[in-house]
């Protein structure tokens, strides 16, 4: 392998990282806050089409990400709603918010466009590859050259957005009295409760946070890595999200080293079908199931153990 | 008495209008949708032909999982329509299992053959049109590396692949190509993301034409490619519109006529098994208005060559489907 294919590959795996990290980023906040999200999956798929309807209608990329944060957003308003104010079971309301987007979105897209669902290929409207500054310049040095106006140069602005929401969460959830909070009402509410401090509403903005976070994946799939909504089109991508959360303990840059693995495994995938170790052939397969394989790993408490939050999954009901 | 009797000629009334009404032939979609731009909306397609032409009514059903395919087909048939078609090749076992419960019900199945009297089986020679378009892909590529995106990983999918593979072979022996699957479950039918970077991956390898035949994920393919500035060749339906003077062609592959025909038949459908190949027309390569300027003379005249070889059994294309092996690539 050559370092040109080597950097071939590290830049699809940004790529292909970025929707899982903000689906990541998006369940971490959620149950830090001990509300269990399956949703994931429907919100993305929910705003990946509304992103790409509203910024074919409108030609503007902005727009459709803000509809597609919007749709994200009306969703997580039915699970927190569900799963908070009425106290319902966090799996089956996110079981059924992903039944609702996968419905819905085709329902919708085949009465607005009639082309069963699908949204019209976008030819404006579509996020555009940012060139870094200087990145022209620097392309000829050797090795940093390549690494800077080809990897690090060249993504959309969702993906820059995305990297950046990492440290900007650690700090969230580690400096700021908003994220001990947080992380509170995810361990022991009551504690928080007896503070004073509002359980359901530190849980909502969690819950609200996540949609605004599933919103940018969704729209990302949408307007950036593809140019418009197909049916089913995040084929998966919130479940292996969740199961990067999980890999990484519900920690902020862990999330980020999780999903550029997962990222990096399906760019390795993508390129070479079948790996010839010398001795066994790695099949495509092998490295497709990967991901899953290493988070049955984790979770059976082979390389350390994942405790999630102690109050996740289940509804607070305030002591009398 | 009298009561006795208009009862009973009431229900034979009945009966005689219901008869009259499950004359509708009936359309079971498989996965993937109606409008994949690609292999069912050609079903779709020839479906409304036949009731456009004929003013005729038909049932369809579309499958939404797995578990929903010996369901729906039951469905079909339980509410007396006759012919009831059904698409795709993972339909061969739900065929089996339902077709011999209605031995008055005509089953008509598309891409894959069940050996039951009431059945006719409908096969595609897909490796005829992909090699044809294989060669028009090895005329085109000016890298001599031209690539193919598959959609789940099946026998019919590497059939499309190996008739591909020769077809370059045949032009540009020395040629590379590229074969990439999307998946191994039918989720790879609705995955643009992953087509279009697995498209992506091929261009970086140095392709310049890429062939997608991958349902829904073709569109991913045709998008990445039109993108990245490389030819496409779309499939099963004529893609050439939608990205217009960057798809090279269409591997066409007549589902409607299948389709079509089947309606057109009826109740006095004829079972075994049909072959649609090239000779028969039922598949070909796109040609219109949107690819005339990449299309040049001699590329014609080269494929059309071939084409009337193949016609005339002078050309034997080898189809991956018989003995699972392929000449011209490994998979």
């Amino acid at each position: 392998m050559d370092f040109a294919t080597l950097i071939q590959i590290l830049d699809s795996t940004l790529r292909l990282a970025t929707p899982l990290l903000l689906a990541c980023l998006a369940g971490l906040y959620s149950e830090r806050a001990g509300v269990f999200d399956i949703g994931l999956e429907g919100k993305m798929l929910a705003a990946a089409f509304l992103s790409g309807a509203v910024a074919f209608v409108s030609g503007s990329v902005w727009l459709g990400v803000l509809a597609g944060i919007g749709a994200s957003l009306a969703l997580s308003a039915v699970h927190g709603l569900a799963s908070i104010t009425f106290r319902g079971n966090q799996l089956i309301s996110g079981v059924a918010i992903n039944f609702l987007a996968s419905g819905l979105t085709v329902l919708v897209g085949q009465n607005w466009f009639e082309l069963g669902g699908r949204t019209p290929a976008l030819t404006e409207g579509r996020f555009q590859p940012i060139t870094l500054p200087l990145a022209e310049t620097l392309a000829p040095v050797p090795v940093l050259g390549p690494i800077y106006s080809d990897l690090i140069s060249g993504h959309s602005a969702l993906v820059y957005l995305a990297l950046a929401l990492v440290p900007a969460s650690w700090w969230l959830l580690n400096r700021t009295r908003f994220g001990l909070r947080l992380r509170a009402v995810g361990e022991n509410p009551a504690a928080v409760d007896t503070a004073g401090v509002s359980v359901v509403g530190i849980r909502f903005a969690a819950v609200a946070i996540c949609g605004v976070l599933c919103g940018l994946a969704g729209a990302y799939l949408a307007t950036a890595l593809s140019a418009g909504f197909v049916k089913e089109m995040t084929a998966g991508r919130g479940y292996i999200a969740l199961a990067a959360l999980i890999f990484a303990k519900w920690r902020p840059f862990a999330a980020m080293g999780a999903c550029l693995l997962f990222g990096l495994l399906e760019a390795v995938a993508n390129r070479f079908q079948n790996i010839d170790l010398g001795v066994v052939v790695l099949p495509v397969q092998f490295m497709q199931a990967l991901p899953y394989i290493l988070t049955v790993v984790i979770l059976a408490g082979f390389v350390g153990k994942a405790i999630p939050p102690r109050a996740g999954g289940e509804p607070y009901v305030k002591e009398r | 008495m009298t009561l006795m009797k208009s009862l009973s000629g009431a229900t034979a009334a009945l009966a005689l209008m219901a008869g009259a009404a499950a004359a509708d032939p009936a359309l079971v979609i498989d996965l993937g949708g109606k409008f994949d731009k690609s292999f069912n909306e050609a079903a779709w397609n020839g479906a409304e032909r036949w009731a456009r032409e004929t003013g005729g009514t038909y049932k369809e059903i579309e499958m939404q999982n797995e578990a929903q395919r010996e369901q729906f087909v039951r469905r079909m048939a339980e509410t007396g329509a006759n012919p009831v078609v059904v698409l795709g090749f993972q339909n061969m076992a739900t065929l089996d299992a339902v077709a011999p419960d209605y031995p008055e019900t005509k089953f008509v199945l598309i891409d894959a053959v069940v050996d039951l009297p009431n059945v006719r089986s409908v096969v595609f020679a897909e490796h005829e049109g992909s090699y044809l378009v294989g060669m028009m892909a090895a005329l085109a590529s000016k890298t001599g590396t031209v690539s193919f995106v598959g959609g789940m990983d099946v026998p019919l999918i590497r059939k499309f692949a190996c008739g591909y593979a020769q077809g370059v072979k045949a032009v540009k022996p020395d040629a590379t190509v590229i074969m990439n699957m999307t998946g191994t479950t039918p989720a790879a039918w609705n995955d643009p993301v992953k087509g279009g970077e697995l498209t992506k991956a091929q261009i970086a390898q140095g392709s310049d034409v890429v062939y997608a035949a991958a349902g829904g994920t073709g569109i991913g393919v045709l998008q990445a490619a039109a993108d990245g500035g490389i030819l496409s060749i779309g499939v099963d339906s004529n893609q050439n519109h939608l990205h217009p003077g960057k798809v090279l062609t269409s591997m066409m592959k007549r589902v409607d006529n299948a389709v079509y025909d089947a309606f057109k038949a009826g109740t006095a459908l004829e079972t075994g098994v049909v072959s649609m190949n090239l000779a028969s027309g039922g598949v070909g390569y796109a040609l219109d208005e949107n690819n005339a300027p990449l299309v040049s003379d001699e590329m014609k005249a080269a494929v059309d060559a071939a084409a009337a070889k193949i016609m005339s059994g002078e050309i034997v294309v080898h189809d991956y489907t018989t003995d699972d092996t392929c000449p011209a690539a490994t998979f």
